[in-house]
């Protein structure tokens, strides 16, 4: 493993921004990245919920798919059923590997002529390494753009009004989990998602690193979007729910159990994974992911051990203190009896036991997503 | 950088001690350096007036967005207030850490105990800044 030292940290095309910025820089996924701006992560949160607010995210993966059997390739690879994405449109999956259990989350777009896959920085590699075993039994590419790429996240009630301002392209018709490229602050070939992990309305941008310092200076040039670093990103998805490999998904769980049953369709053909997927829908799961809240002030964190029906039945896999709501929010797996909504749980916090009680996501509700 | 008064006294887990102007009781808070290294306060458990506490012992929580940390008595000696705005205004802390941040006013047991703190310059080497 590599240290954490900031000698061997990636950077990002926007670094030098981050600094001047004054932002708190951690070591994240190989990467050097902003976890928060002076203002402070709440402050960075409320933007988000209220107007906009910038994210840098380009440390994520791309990879690129192409040849006649792009679809079949990428729809053997992950659970969602990819043939029936159309030309312009995205959606959420998974990577499972042969036990059913998942090695990463990801987002599968649809081009004309090719796909890019969305994966986690911290799995680039082994991603890549992973589907790369299937690839010979179709007539497929994969290419990895990683580096070639950045990725800006502007999310908030506002952020269409505010990319109005910098772009021709009609965003009013590209629908939630939809894309188009086109030019964005005078930069082409911009592939304009309307994608996020925040539950807020906004655009990912996908475009050429060299001009990454240009778009984010046009974007918050006129002081209405706030630079967002991941602190906040954390606690953004938190509150809708939204699992973060790593924390609430891992090669320890399956989709059924992490709740993305969803994401995954049995009757598509075959995929990687599919096979144990199958046996256990017929089984039953035996946990399951379910979010919970407390009336406590003290706040579950990640790694807090947790009791139902006073046995020890895991660990809390994400929990803050939620920003919109003023609780405690946190998510963890319980055995399916105790996976209902309305089930007392307990959460150990520095000693003390403390109730919780499973509700179904998102916390929070009043997001502006469409 | 961070604000280091020169009329307090300081602890290496980050604690000030300020007078209050009666005798013998001091206020007790995190420092400036502290609040920006945990980022924004959540949540401050504090303890109940009257309760005793020798130098060093832990005194209550801070908990911030991304980090929880213990609070360590500087000095010894019993609680003769608490801030309750910090209740509703955790951020406080974070605002005016030696203002209206200030956590519990202590009432001292053994006054020569301050010749073990830091002073201000001392607290500064101590940060590294």
């Amino acid at each position: 493993m590599a240290s954490d030292s900031t000698a061997t940290l990636k950077r990002t095309a926007l670094h030098s921004i981050h600094t001047a910025l004054g932002a708190k820089l951690v070591p994240f996924a190989g990467f050097e990245m902003p976890v928060q701006y002076p203002t402070g992560i709440t402050a960075e949160h409320n933007a988000v919920r209220s107007g906009a607010g910038l994210f840098d995210v380009s440390h994520m993966g791309e990879f690129i798919v192409r040849g006649p059997q792009a679809v079949d390739f990428v729809s053997y690879v992950t659970t969602n059923d990819v043939a029936k994405l159309a030309v312009g449109q995205v959606h959420y999956s998974t990577i499972l590997n042969e036990r059913g259990t998942i090695e990463d989350d990801c987002l599968v777009y649809r081009f004309a002529d090719h796909l890019m896959i969305v994966v986690n920085a911290s799995n680039i590699r082994k991603d890549f390494d992973h589907i790369s075993k299937y690839l010979p039994r179709f007539d497929a590419t994969l290419e990895d753009v990683s580096d070639d790429v950045a990725l800006l996240a502007l999310q908030g009630p506002k952020a269409q009004q505010i990319l109005a301002r910098h772009t021709d392209v009609d965003l009013e018709s590209i629908g939630y989990y939809h894309f188009t490229v086109g030019t964005v602050a005078g930069v082409k070939d911009v592939i304009v998602s309307r994608t996020g992990y925040t539950g807020e309305d906004g655009f990912e941008l996908y475009f050429d690193p060299a001009r990454a310092e240009h778009v984010w200076r046009e974007l918050t040039a006129k002081g209405d979007v706030t630079p967002a670093g991941l602190g906040c990103r954390d606690s953004l998805r938190l509150e809708m729910g939204m699992a973060l490999y790593g924390n609430d998904i891992d090669d320890t769980v399956t989709p059924l159990e992490a709740n993305l049953q969803w994401l995954v369709k049995l009757a598509k053909g075959d995929f990687v994974g599919r096979e144990v997927l199958q046996a256990q829908k017929e089984r039953g799961v035996p946990k399951k992911l379910v979010g919970f809240t407390s009336g406590e002030r003290a706040f579950p964190r990640h790694g807090y051990p947790v009791f139902y029906e006073n046995a020890a039945s895991g660990v809390v896999t994400s929990g803050t203190m939620s920003p919109s709501l003023g609780t405690p929010i946190g998510m963890c797996y319980v055995p399916t009896a105790g996976a209902k909504e309305g089930s007392t749980l307990e959460v150990e916090i520095r000693g003390k036991r403390v109730p919780a009680t499973v509700v179904k996501p998102p916390f929070y509700k009043h997001a502006s997503h469409r | 950088m961070a604000e280091i008064p020169s009329d307090l006294l300081y602890t290496e887990d980050h604690e000030y001690v300020k007078d209050t102007g009666e005798t013998d009781v001091v206020a007790i808070g995190i420092t400036d350096y502290a609040q920006g290294e945990l980022g924004d306060v959540v949540y401050i458990e504090l303890p109940k007036v009257g309760a005793s506490f020798g130098a060093h012992d832990v005194f209550g929580t801070v908990e911030a967005v991304k980090a929880v940390s213990e609070l360590f008595s500087p000095l010894s000696g019993e609680v003769v207030a608490i801030n309750d705005r910090l209740d509703k205004e955790p951020a406080l802390v974070n605002s005016d850490p030696y203002g209206a941040g200030w956590m519990i006013k202590l009432r001292l047991r053994a006054t020569d105990e301050r010749d073990s703190l830091l002073g201000p310059d001392e607290y500064r080497k101590h940060i590294g800044q």
